[in-house]
C-alpha cells in the first residue's frame, strides 16, 4: 500500500504522503522536528498538539486539518489514525488500514514515560516503518529518573561553586522535558528565546510548566548567578551564552552514552536522555507489532535491517530517507524567531 | 576499583584542570597505598604487560552477551574502544564487589601463565560482578592505554599537591625504572628514593613550536641557534661506572645501543648528558629511518652497525660530577659539557659523541637564511634557547622555541572516508588522498589530522552525501574535495601504488579554491621524491 519515492513514503491509494521531504498536496506528519514537518505541502494532517508548533514554525497560513490519538479518517477507502509514538508531545505513528492490509509509520519513537508526551502505544500490523537512530545494542539508555535526579544534583553542586548551569537540548521535546523536572527548590531557571517561544506553546496546549524566565534584553545577566539555563544547541559558542559565564555545560542527548562524543562536544557532563529509542525497546517495539516486513530509516540502518534479519528473521529492509535523526552538532531549525538578547 | 572507578568517573566528567589535580591528590591520599602506587604507574604509561588478547576479548563477550561477532565488530567501529564497546554490550551487576584495584592487576598479570580456560572463567566471572563503572575501568585494565584524560603535568601537579614537595622534585622522582608492585607512593615521592635508583634520568625539557616572528624574542644575541636533529631524543647516563640510555619516551634503550657501551669507561661517573641519537656515516648525518628498522629489531646486526652507526649529539649538560646542574645557565652547562667533550676526545678520539653545533648568526634574517637549509642537513628545523636559561621540566614555553620548516606539500583529492576512533568515533575522520596518474587517481596519503572541528563536521557531511560505494567503515566518496597534504619526508616504495611512502603526511588546508582536475599528480610526487628523497 505504501511506497517510497522521491518525495517521501507515499499512499497511492488515499493520496497521501507521511513526511514527505518536498512539497506535495497531502502529507500527513508524525511529528513537529522539523526534519519530518517541512515546508510547502498544500495540506497537512497532524495530531492536535503538533498543529501550533508547525503552525509557529511554518507559517500561521498553512492549512492544517488535526486529528487526536485513536480518531480515524477515512480516505478513499483508506482508514488512517494516529497513536502515541511517545516521542515528544504531538507525536504519533501513523495507521493506514486498506482491505484487511495494515501499514505503520512510526516517525520517531520511544517507548516509556517523559512526563510530557502520551507514551507509546503499541501496533499490531503487517508492515512497520522504524527508525534507528540508536540502532546498536551500545546504546541501553539508563532510566530517566536517574538522569533527572543527576541533573538536579548537578545543578545543585554548580549552584553551590557560584557557577551558572546551561542545560543544551532541542528546543521541541527536549527542552520542555528537562525543565519538567527541574526542581525549582535549587535555584532560578531561565530559558533561551527559542525554547520560551516552545514552552509557551506546550503551556497554552497541555500544562504548565515550573516557573521560569525568558533571557530577554530586560534581564541583566549578572543577576543571573547560580541559576540554570535551558538553551538549544544553536546557542552553543555564541555571544549570548558567554554572557551567562561562570556556568558548566551539559548536554542531554543519547549521543551522550559513548565517552569520545562526550569529549568531542566538550561539555562539562554528558547526561544520556533521549527522545528516541534505544536497542532493547527498538527490539520490543518492532516485536509487539507483529509485522513481517520491517523497512529501517535513519539511523544505523543497514545494521539494523540485518540483526532482524538474523535475529527474528524478518523481512527487513533499509530505506532511504531526508531525515536526519537527533543531530549532536547540527543546530535544529527554529524557524527564525527571536533568540533573546 | 570501586574507589578508583570513582575517580575514573569523576575525572571523566569534568574539563577543569584544577578539579582533575584535587581529584588525584584526593584519591592519593585515602586509597590504600597498594591502589595509589598502580594510579600513578597507569597515569604515566607504566601499565603491565598485556595478557590477554583483543580477540579473546571479542569472542567472550560476544558469548556473554549474547551479540553475534559480526554486530560486536560494527558497534566496536562506532564506539572506536574495544574497553568501553565491551562494557556497553554487557550490563553491570547490581551487586557490591570488594576487588581492589592492585589485586585486579595482580590477578590479571597471573593470567599470563594459566589455561586458556582459567583465563577465559576469570575474565568473565569478574564481568558478572562488577557494576557498569567498574566494567569500563576493568577492560581498560586488559587493553591497557589507560589515559583518563590525565596529563604527566596534571599527575604531577596532584603529587606536587599531596606531598608538598616542589612540581620538579616530583617529575625526577617519578622517572625511572620503579616498579609499582615493588614500592609504595610515599616511598617513591620521599627524599630517601632518589639515591636509590642509579639509573634514574631527568625529564626532558621540550619547547614549543615557535608562535611568532622571531624578531619578538628580542636580540639574537640572547640566543644560542642549533639545529633541530631528527633522531631519537635521549640521555645518556653514566654512574657508578654504569652506562644507561634513556628514550624520551622513558624507555630503557641501553642494550640497543651497544655504541655507547665504551662511554661507561670513558665519561666519569655522575654524568648526564642530553642529546638526540642519530644514524651518522662519515661526519654526515643519516635520514632517520635508517635507524627505524634497527630499533624494531631484537638484535643489533653486524651489518646495521656498520651500515647505520649510531651517534649522539649532545645538546645539554644535565649532570656534572654527580651533581645536578639544571638550574645553571644554559651558557654555563654548555662550557662545561664542551669541556667534558674535550677531555674525553682527549682520551678516546673516535667516541660517538658529537657536540650541537651551534649557529653563528648576527640577526634574524641570517638565522632565517640557516633554517632554509634545513633539509640539507636532514634537519627538521632550528632550536632557539635563550642563553641564560634553565633546564626545565617538560614543555614549557617562554625560553626554547623549535622553529620547524615549513613542510614539504601536495594538493590530494578525497577518495576514501573512513570512521575516526575514540573522541570522534560517530564522524568519518580518516581520509585517504589521490593524485592523478593520466585518468585515474592514486591514493598516495592517510590522513586525518590538521582540520577544524568545523571543517570536519562539513567534511563528515559531504562524504555521507556524496558516497559511491561502502565497505566496512570505509566509504568512497564521488572525486570533488582538494586538500592540501603537508609531509616531513618522503621516500622511495615500492609497497605503495604511487610509488612513495610519505612521512607525517597531515592536513594542511582544504583547497575550496581548487577544482578536483587541479591537483597534483603523480609526477609531482616522483618529481619532489628526487629532490628531498633519502638516500
Ligand atoms: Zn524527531
Ligand atoms: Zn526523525
Amino acid at each position: 500500500m505504501l511506497t517510497f519515492n522521491q518525495n517521501g513514503i507515499y499512499c497511492a491509494q488515499a493520496d497521501v504522503y507521511i513526511d514527505p521531504w518536498k512539497p506535495v498536496d497531502n502529507a500527513i506528519i508524525t511529528h513537529a522536528h522539523s526534519d519530518h514537518a517541512r515546508w510547502g505541502m498544500k495540506k497537512y494532517l497532524a495530531h492536535i498538539h503538533a498543529a501550533p508548533v508547525m503552525r509557529y514554525r511554518l507559517g500561521q497560513d498553512i492549512e492544517v486539518q488535526t486529528a487526536d490519538y485513536n480518531e480515524p479518517v477515512t480516505i478513499n477507502g483508506v482508514k488512517i489514525s494516529l497513536h502515541p509514538a511517545g516521542h515528544i508531545w504531538g507525536s504519533a505513528q501513523v495507521r493506514l488500514e486498506y482491505k484487511g492490509e495494515i501499514w505503520v509509520v512510526s516517525g520517531d519513537y520511544k517507548l516509556g514515560e517523559d512526563g510530557i508526551s502520551v507514551p507509546f502505544e503499541p501496533m499490531r500490523c503487517h508492515h512497520f516503518i522504524t527508525e534507528s537512530t540508536f540502532g546498536l545494542p551500545v546504546y541501553n539508555f539508563p532510566d530517566p529518573a536517574t538522569v533527572h535526579h543527576d541533573i538536579n544534583d548537578w545543578w545543585r553542586k554548580n549552584r553551590e561553586e557560584g557557577k551558572n548551569s546551561v542545560i543544551l537540548g532541542y528546543a521541541l521535546g527536549k527542552a520542555q522535558r528537562t525543565h519538567k523536572h527541574l526542581d525549582p527548590s535549587i535555584g532560578n531557571i531561565y530559558t533561551h528565546g527559542a525554547v520560551d517561544n516552545i514552552n509557551k506553546l506546550y503551556e497554552a496546549a497541555i500544562e504548565p510548566l515550573p516557573v521560569a524566565r525568558r533571557i530577554d534584553s530586560s534581564i541583566n545577566p549578572k543577576d543571573i548567578k547560580g541559576d540554570i539555563i535551558i538553551a538549544p544547541p544553536s546557542a552553543e559558542n555564541t555571544p549570548w551564552l558567554r554572557k551567562l559565564q561562570p556556568y558548566k555545560l551539559g548536554i542531554c542527548s543519547g549521543w551522550m552514552q559513548l565517552r569520545g562524543t562526550r569529549r568531542r562536544r566538550g561539555a562539562d557532563r554528558g547526561f544520556v536522555l533521549s527522545d528516541h529509542a534505544d536497542w532493547g525497546q527498538l527490539n520490543t517495539a518492532i516485536k509487539e507489532t507483529g509485522a513481517e516486513h520491517i523497512y529501517v530509516t535513519h539511523g544505523y540502518k543497514s545494521v539494523y535491517a540485518k540483526w532482524l534479519q538474523d535475529a527474528y528473521g524478518l523481512n527487513a529492509t533499509e530505506v532511504e530517507t531526508l531525515y536526519t535523526g537527533e543531530q549532536l552538532d547540527e543546530p535544529e531549525t527554529t524557524g527564525g524567531e527571536d533568540a533573546g538578547i | 576499583m570501586r574507589a578508583f572507578s570513582e575517580l575514573f568517573t569523576h575525572i571523566d566528567q569534568t574539563t577543569s584542570t584544577n578539579e582533575k589535580i584535587d581529584a588525584l591528590a584526593d584519591y592519593f591520599e585515602h586509597a590504600d597505598p597498594r591502589d595509589a602506587i598502580w594510579c600513578v604507574a597507569l597515569l604515566t604509561g607504566k601499565t603491565p604487560r598485556r595478557t590477554i588478547k583483543s580477540g579473546e576479548l571479542r569472542d567472550w563477550c560476544a558469548e556473554t552477551s549474547g551479540t553475534p561477532v559480526w554486530l560486536l565488530e560494527e558497534s566496536y567501529h562506532v564506539v572506536g574502544d574495544l574497553a568501553e564497546t565491551i562494557s556497553l554490550l554487557l550490563k553491570g551487576s547490581d551487586g557490591e564487589t570488594s576487588h581492589t584495584l592492585h589485586e585486579v592487576i595482580n590477578s590479571l598479570i597471573a593470567l599470563e601463565n594459566k589455561t586458556d580456560d582459567q583465563r577465559k572463567a576469570y575474565i568473565t566471572g569478574m564481568w558478572r560482578q562488577l557494576s557498569q563503572q567498574e566494567l569500563f575501568v576493568f577492560n581498560k585494565l586488559i587493553t591497557g592505554g589507560f589515559r583518563m584524560g590525565v596529563s604527566d603535568k596534571i599527575t604531577i601537579k596532584a603529587l606536587a599537591k599531596r606531598y608538598s614537595i616542589d612540581e620538579n622534585i616530583v617529575a625526577h622522582r617519578l622517572t625511572g625504572n620503579w616498579q609499582a608492585n615493588e614500592t609504595l607512593l610515599d616511598t617513591l615521592m620521599s627524599a630517601t628514593h632518589d639515591a636509590a635508583d642509579i639509573s634514574r634520568p631527568y625529564p626532558f625539557y621540550l619547547a614549543y613550536a615557535l608562535e611568532t616572528a622571531p624578531e619578538e624574542l628580542g636580540d639574537v644575541k640572547d640566543w644560542q641557534i642549533e639545529r633541530k636533529m631528527d633522531g631519537i631524543r635521549g640521555q645518556i647516563i653514566v654512574r657508578d661506572h654504569q652506562l644507561f640510555v634513556w628514550s624520551r619516551g622513558e624507555d630503557l634503550l641501553t642494550e640497543k645501543f651497544i655504541e655507547f657501551e665504551p662511554l661507561a669507561k670513558l665519561l666519569p661517573s655522575g654524568t648526564v648528558i642530553d642529546g638526540e641519537i642519530i644514524p651518522a656515516k662519515d661526519e654526515n648525518f643519516l635520514p632517520f629511518h635508517v635507524m627505524q628498522t634497527r630499533i624494531g629489531r631484537k638484535n643489533v646486526t653486524k651489518k646495521s652497525l656498520t651500515e647505520a652507526p649510531l651517534v649522539m649529539v649532545c645538546y645539554d649538560l644535565l649532570e656534572h660530577d654527580g651533581v645536578d646542574i639544571r638550574h645553571l645557565s644554559l651558557m654555563q652547562r654548555r662550557e662545561l659539557l664542551v669541556q667534558l667533550i674535550e677531555t674525553v676526545k682527549e682520551k678516546e678520539a673516535n667516541i660517538p659523541l658529537w657536540l650541537s653545533p651551534v649557529l653563528i648568526c648576527q640577526n634574524w634574517e641570517e638565522v632565517a637564511a640557516q633554517r632554509l637549509k634545513s633539509r640539507e642537513y636532514n634537519c627538521e628545523g632550528l632550536m632557539l634557547k635563550r642563553k641564560d636559561s634553565e633546564y626545565k621540566t617538560g614543555r614549557r614555553r617562554g625560553d626554547w622555541w623549535k622553529w620547524k620548516v615549513d613542510p614539504l606539500s601536495i594538493d590530494g583529492v578525497l577518495i576514501y572516508g573512513q570512521r575516526g576512533h575514540g573522541r570522534r568515533a560517530d564522524l568519518y575522520t580518516d581520509f585517504t588522498f589521490a593524485v592523478w596518474d593520466g585518468d585515474e587517481l592514486v591514493p598516495f596519503a592517510k590522513a586525518y589530522s590538521g582540520l577544524t572541528d568545523k571543517e570536519l563536521l562539513e567534511v563528515d557531511r559531504w562524504i555521507k552525501k556524496h558516497t559511491t560505494d561502502k565497505f566496512g567503515p570505509v566509504r568512497s566518496v564521488t572525486p570533488e574535495l582538494v586538500f592540501e597534504i603537508g609531509f616531513e619526508g618522503i621516500n622511495a616504495s615500492s609497497r605503495h601504488k604511487s610509488g612513495v611512502a610519505l612521512r607525517f603526511p597531515r592536513i594542511l588546508r582544504w583547497r575550496k579554491d581548487k577544482p578536483a582536475k587541479e591537483a597534483n599528480t603523480k609526477a609531482d610526487l616522483i618529481d619532489i621524491l628526487h629532490v628531498y628523497g633519502g638516500l
